[in-house]
């Protein structure tokens, strides 16, 4: 399993995460982020791809 | 022998060549030239939050992964010449770095205005760590800040000196900021914007002069206006770091020119094998919009060329069936940028700067609001401030 972590300080909900992995992140009704904390190994390299686009850097897999 | 790959500029552009290389199975030797000391970090902060905040090199680091524990890191040393023939990167303190394959990612500099009593302190630019550092220090509640450049980067510089007190004026020769991405009529609600937040617009002019004996105390616009200043931060355009490449026979007329593989491209229109380019530098044409190769000074591209040139540069040096394939498949990126001024989340898609027309898609001018950019009926660019779900559908439209 991979355990995802969102710095909720840095994120500024821009949503671009959404697209690489949109069954691990998606923003609510509210344009706020909402993500799943863990996620099957098969995953990763869609996970990495939402850390690498993220304008803030939020987003970290915690190995 | 095993392959040997070198990357010259160690920022995001050849970091993520560098994790592409290894994602994609290449396992020889990664060597990573660069001119600053610093390991590779994110230029955006600097004009943004970091600024607002303490600088420091922690706090904008990129997160080494795994996959390149085992690189190379050769920095504070740049490269100085490029032999295609011998295959030999030369460094300043005379080091020769053979390679296989060679990834030219050493992106751009700030251009500084070139003027009469221009040996003066208080004068920065805003692309490293170390310039940010540096500007950090000088924006204390009262400095009077002239920013030179009303584009995407002297517009957060504006509006983050604003943030800390200062006073700013921002003086650029174009007629709005931003007028480039965005159009004149959401440029112009941006001036506003910028304006009700304390910011003094000298539009359409330039600045021909600074006053100041050892340290700068006003700026000279070409009108012949003088405006008090304590700091000058120039953001009026970029170079292209090329010159340790001028040896070479690759079009380097404007950053470097690159075929759809992202292989250098010489000045006879040949491609050059092994040898490819990223990031800002990267001069190639995106079939998404036309067969005019361009440069796209956005942070989505290092990232989208350094997984392309990963992929085809691995593929070459094992040898892959595939690789004629990889060369062949379409490549095609879709630009993406955005920008923190004040409250406001300005995010964009596409290629506005090439639209014919743009309307008002979503929202209201003075508020949130969406404004889509079309080339005759053909939707080629979207930027919303805030209403990101609203940005995201035109996003999708985009890119089908
Ligand atoms: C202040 C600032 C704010 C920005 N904000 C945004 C934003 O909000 N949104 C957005 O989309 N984009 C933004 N950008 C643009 C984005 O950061 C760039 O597109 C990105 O950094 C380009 O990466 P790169 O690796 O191609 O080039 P660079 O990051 O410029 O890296 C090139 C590296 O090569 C080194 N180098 C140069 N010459 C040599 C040599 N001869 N030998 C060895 N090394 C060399 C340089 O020192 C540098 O470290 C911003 C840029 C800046 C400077
Ligand atoms: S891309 Fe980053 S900033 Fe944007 S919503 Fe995802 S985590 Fe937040």
């Amino acid at each position: 399993m991979i355990a995802i972590n969102v710095d909720m300080d840095k994120c500024q909900h821009y949503g671009q995460c959404v697209f690489e992995a949109p069954d691990i992140f998606k923003l609510n009704d509210d344009d706020k982020l909402e993500f799943v904390a863990t996620a099957d190994d098969s995953r990763r390299s869609d996970i990495e791809s939402a850390v690498d686009v993220c304008p803030m850097q939020a987003i970290s897999i915690v190995e | 022998m095993s392959k040997s790959v070198v990357i010259v500029g160690a920022s995001m552009g050849g970091l993520r060549a560098a994790e592409a290389l290894r994602n994609n199975g290449f396992a020889g030797r990664i060597t990573m030239i660069g001119e600053e000391a610093h390991l590779p970090y994110n230029r955006p902060p600097l004009s943004k939050e970091v600024l607002a905040k303490e600088v420091t090199h922690e706090a904008v680091a990129f997160k080494l992964r795994s996959q390149v524990e085992d690189v190379t890191w050769h920095l504070g040393d740049p490269a100085t010449s490029l032999d295609l023939d011998k295959k030999v990167v030369t460094t300043a303190s005379g080091k020769s770095f053979e390679y296989d394959g060679l990834v030219i990612a050493s992106g751009l500099r700030p251009r500084v205005l070139d003027l009469p009593n221009g040996k003066i302190s208080g004068r920065h630019t805003v692309r490293t760590l170390d310039d940010a550092i540096g500007l950090r220090a000088e924006l204390v509640p009262g400095t009077k800040v002239v920013v030179a450049g009303a584009g995407f980067i002297g517009c957060e510089v504006a509006a983050t000196a604003r943030g800390l007190g200062c006073e700013v004026t921002n003086v650029a020769i174009d007629p709005y900021p931003m007028i480039r991405p965005l159009g004149e009529q959401l440029a112009a609600e941006l001036q506003r914007r910028h304006e009700s937040h304390g910011v003094n617009f000298k539009l359409n002019h330039g600045i021909s002069d600074l006053i100041g004996t050892e340290k700068i105390s006003g700026v000279v616009l070409d009108s012949g206006e003088v405006i008090q200043a304590d700091v000058l931060v120039e953001a009026i355009s970029s170079h292209c770091n090329v010159e340790w490449l001028s040896e070479t026979k690759l079009d380097i007329s404007n950053g470097v020119l690159a075929d759809s593989a992202l292989r250098a491209v010489t000045t006879d229109g040949a491609s050059v094998e092994g040898v490819y380019v990223v990031g800002d530098l990267a001069r190639f044409a995106n079939p998404l919009f036309d067969n005019e190769p361009r440069r796209i000074e956005h942070w989505n591209i290092p990232t989208e060329t350094g997984k392309r040139v990963g992929s085809v540069l691995s593929a070459y040096l094992a040898d892959a069936e595939n690789f004629a394939e990889l060369v062949a498949t379409p490549f095609m990126p879709l630009p993406s940028f955005w920008s923190d001024q004040y409250d406001m989340k300005i995010q964009g898609f596409g290629m506005p700067g090439l639209a014919d027309r743009y309307e008002l898609v979503a929202g209201e001018l003075s508020d949130e609001l969406v404004m889509g950019y079309f080339r005759g009926e053909i939707l080629i660019g979207v930027v919303g401030i805030g209403m990101t779900s609203e940005v995201m559908k035109y996003r999708k439209e985009l890119i089908s």
